[in-house]
């Protein structure tokens, strides 16, 4: 379970978080979507402790995520995994190593046959070539690091994930796989997911149900067809401009 | 402009430093307690360390050997050309030897490494910040602090007695050989004049500045790596900052320290 309860956030000047209500029942994927700007990313980052709210609470697994300590934090932080809109590899360390980097549960990290054994199999997941691990971030593309960057967030088998803009500088069959495994993981693993996402049809094929974030505050949340039935003419245009699209199945 | 709006403007500069400096100094202490509280995690720093530590060691004797050296055979020549006639030649020895044990191997190789490696662990940390693997690296419930920090600061603290001893001893080498030459000394006047003011506390406390430096010029650095804002040109400021910083704590840490340890009473 994730909760936001009445967040305020601003930077000097700018306030981007003004009141946000926001909550994922266990087990349940929510697509965040939003003009680019408008704190989507902000948003993400105050659900692992990464952005501290001005005012409110932010609530995750029954945990006051304001009020806990390093330990506890980090400890809760083990069982989130982020993925970084620019994926936040770090540059100099391998992708293998990137990827062990994210198995967070100290025995399982110690076990070198165990942990390259996942690592590979997290790049097998993300659709990259074996070849890839020996890399440097620098020597990938765009695309691959963005894949890399899920690989190590997957990798400590986390129960919550929290995906900023996944799919985004994919190729359609890439970011088609990207999508699958955010829906495997939450079919399968039970994974509580929130995807952030300018991807409108890629939000109505994976979420259980859509936000969407405008002028600082949640405008609307529910089912993707409770959305589509929304009144709100900013949901709409907002949601029009992709689905109007015809979609070949 | 009229006075009234010259003080004003002083009076706001003046208000504007005195935040900024309390909010570095809030920050800074922050980061310490952290790193203390770190400490524990000696499984996440110790490896790390000595990655570290190894190549501030190598990478630094080339460098740390020419500062000692030229500095040595110059405190050498000056000392030939200041005292003229009736000085006993042995004077000449602890002269030497004394500046570069007290002053010169400290100070000079802490501000070589202020610049080489102070330099690369804000701008490492100034750009880790800013591309958000720092931030990665704490949502993967891991500190950033036992990872990153603690391995710089304590391989730096430990490295630079290490260097001072070296840079003592080519230094006095190098003053030896200068002397010898230019002075017409004998290796007995030397090591006589070398002996006769040579205290055991000079080595402590020449250690003893060494580890405060060591901790100056790593400490100062991680802290503005980590306060980087603003992609490259922020990296660049905050390298810019932590160079000039810990070379200014260098001066003011060695004018206390000498006053602190050295003021006989
Ligand atoms: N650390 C920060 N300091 C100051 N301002 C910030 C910071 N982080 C974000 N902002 C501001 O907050 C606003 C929201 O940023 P955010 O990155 O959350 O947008 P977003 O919705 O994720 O956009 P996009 O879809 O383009 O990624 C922006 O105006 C940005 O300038
Ligand atoms: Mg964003």
């Amino acid at each position: 379970m994730i909760e936001l309860r009445n967040v305020s956030k601003r930077f000097a000047d700018l306030v981007v978080l003004d009141g946000v209500d926001f909550s994922v029942r266990k087990g349940e994927t929510v697509a965040l979507l939003g003009p680019s700007g408008v704190g989507k990313s902000v948003l993400l980052k105050h659900i692992n402790g990464l952005i501290h709210p001005d005012k409110g609470e932010v609530w995750v697994d029954g945990q006051n995520l304001t009020r806990l300590k390093r330990k506890e934090l980090a400890r809760l932080r083990s069982r989130i995994g982020y993925v970084f809109q620019y994926g936040a590899l770090f540059d100099s360390m391998t992708v293998e190593d990137n990827i062990k980097l994210g198995i967070t549960d100290e025995a399982s990290a110690a076990d070198e046959t165990y942990s390259r054994k996942r690592a590979l199999q997290c790049l097998e997941l993300v659709n990259l070539d074996p070849v890839v691990a020996e890399k440097y971030p620098a020597e990938l593309s765009g695309g691959m690091k963005k894949r890399v960057g899920i690989a190590r967030a997957i990798a400590g088998q986390p129960t919550y994930l929290l995906w900023d803009e996944p799919t985004s500088g994919l190729d359609p069959v890439n970011a088609d796989i990207i999508d699958s495994l955010v829906e495997k993981l939450d079919d399968e693993l039970g994974v509580t997911s929130v995807v952030v996402t300018h991807d409108v049809r890629g939000a109505f094929r994976v979420a259980d149900r859509i936000a969407m974030l405008m002028d600082g505050r949640i405008r609307a949340m529910g089912s993707p067809a409770e959305l589509r039935a929304s009144t709100d003419a900013a949901v709409q245009e907002f949601l029009e401009r992709d689905l109007t699209i015809p979609v070949h199945h | 402009m009229s006075n009234a709006t010259v003080t004003l403007d002083i009076r706001r500069l003046v208000g504007r430093f005195s935040l900024r400096a309390a909010s570095h100094a809030g920050r800074l202490s922050y980061l310490i307690f952290e790193m203390v509280r770190g400490l524990s995690e000696w499984r996440v720093w110790l490896p790390r360390t000595f990655e570290q530590a190894q190549n501030i060691g190598y990478g630094s004797l080339f460098i740390v050997a020419l500062t000692a050296g030229f500095a040595g055979a110059v405190t050498s020549l000056q000392a030939g050309y200041q005292f003229t006639g009736g000085i006993p030649a042995y004077f000449y020895g602890g002269v030497i030897v004394e500046s570069i044990i007290l002053e010169l191997a400290p100070v000079l190789t802490a501000m070589v490494l202020a610049g080489r490696i102070g330099a690369r662990f804000a701008a490492e940390l100034g750009s880790m910040r800013v591309t958000e693997q720092v931030d990665a690296l704490e949502s993967l419930g891991r500190s950033s602090v036992s990872h990153l920090v603690l391995p710089r600061v304590i391989a730096g603290t430990l490295m630079l007695p290490i260097l001072v001893v070296f840079a003592d001893v080519v230094g006095i080498a190098s003053g030896w050989f200068a002397a010898k030459g230019a002075l017409e000394m004998t290796n007995a006047d030397f090591v006589y004049g070398a002996q006769y003011f040579f205290r055991p506390w000079d080595l402590w406390y020449s250690m003893i500045k060494a580890l405060c430096f060591g901790l100056a010029i790593t400490v100062v650095p991680c802290y503005m790596g980590f306060s980087t804002k603003q992609g490259a040109e922020g990296v660049g400021r905050s390298t810019t900052t932590a160079v000039v910083s810990a070379s200014v704590l260098i001066l003011f840490l060695d004018a206390t320290l000498a006053k602190l340890l050295l003021t006989r009473s």
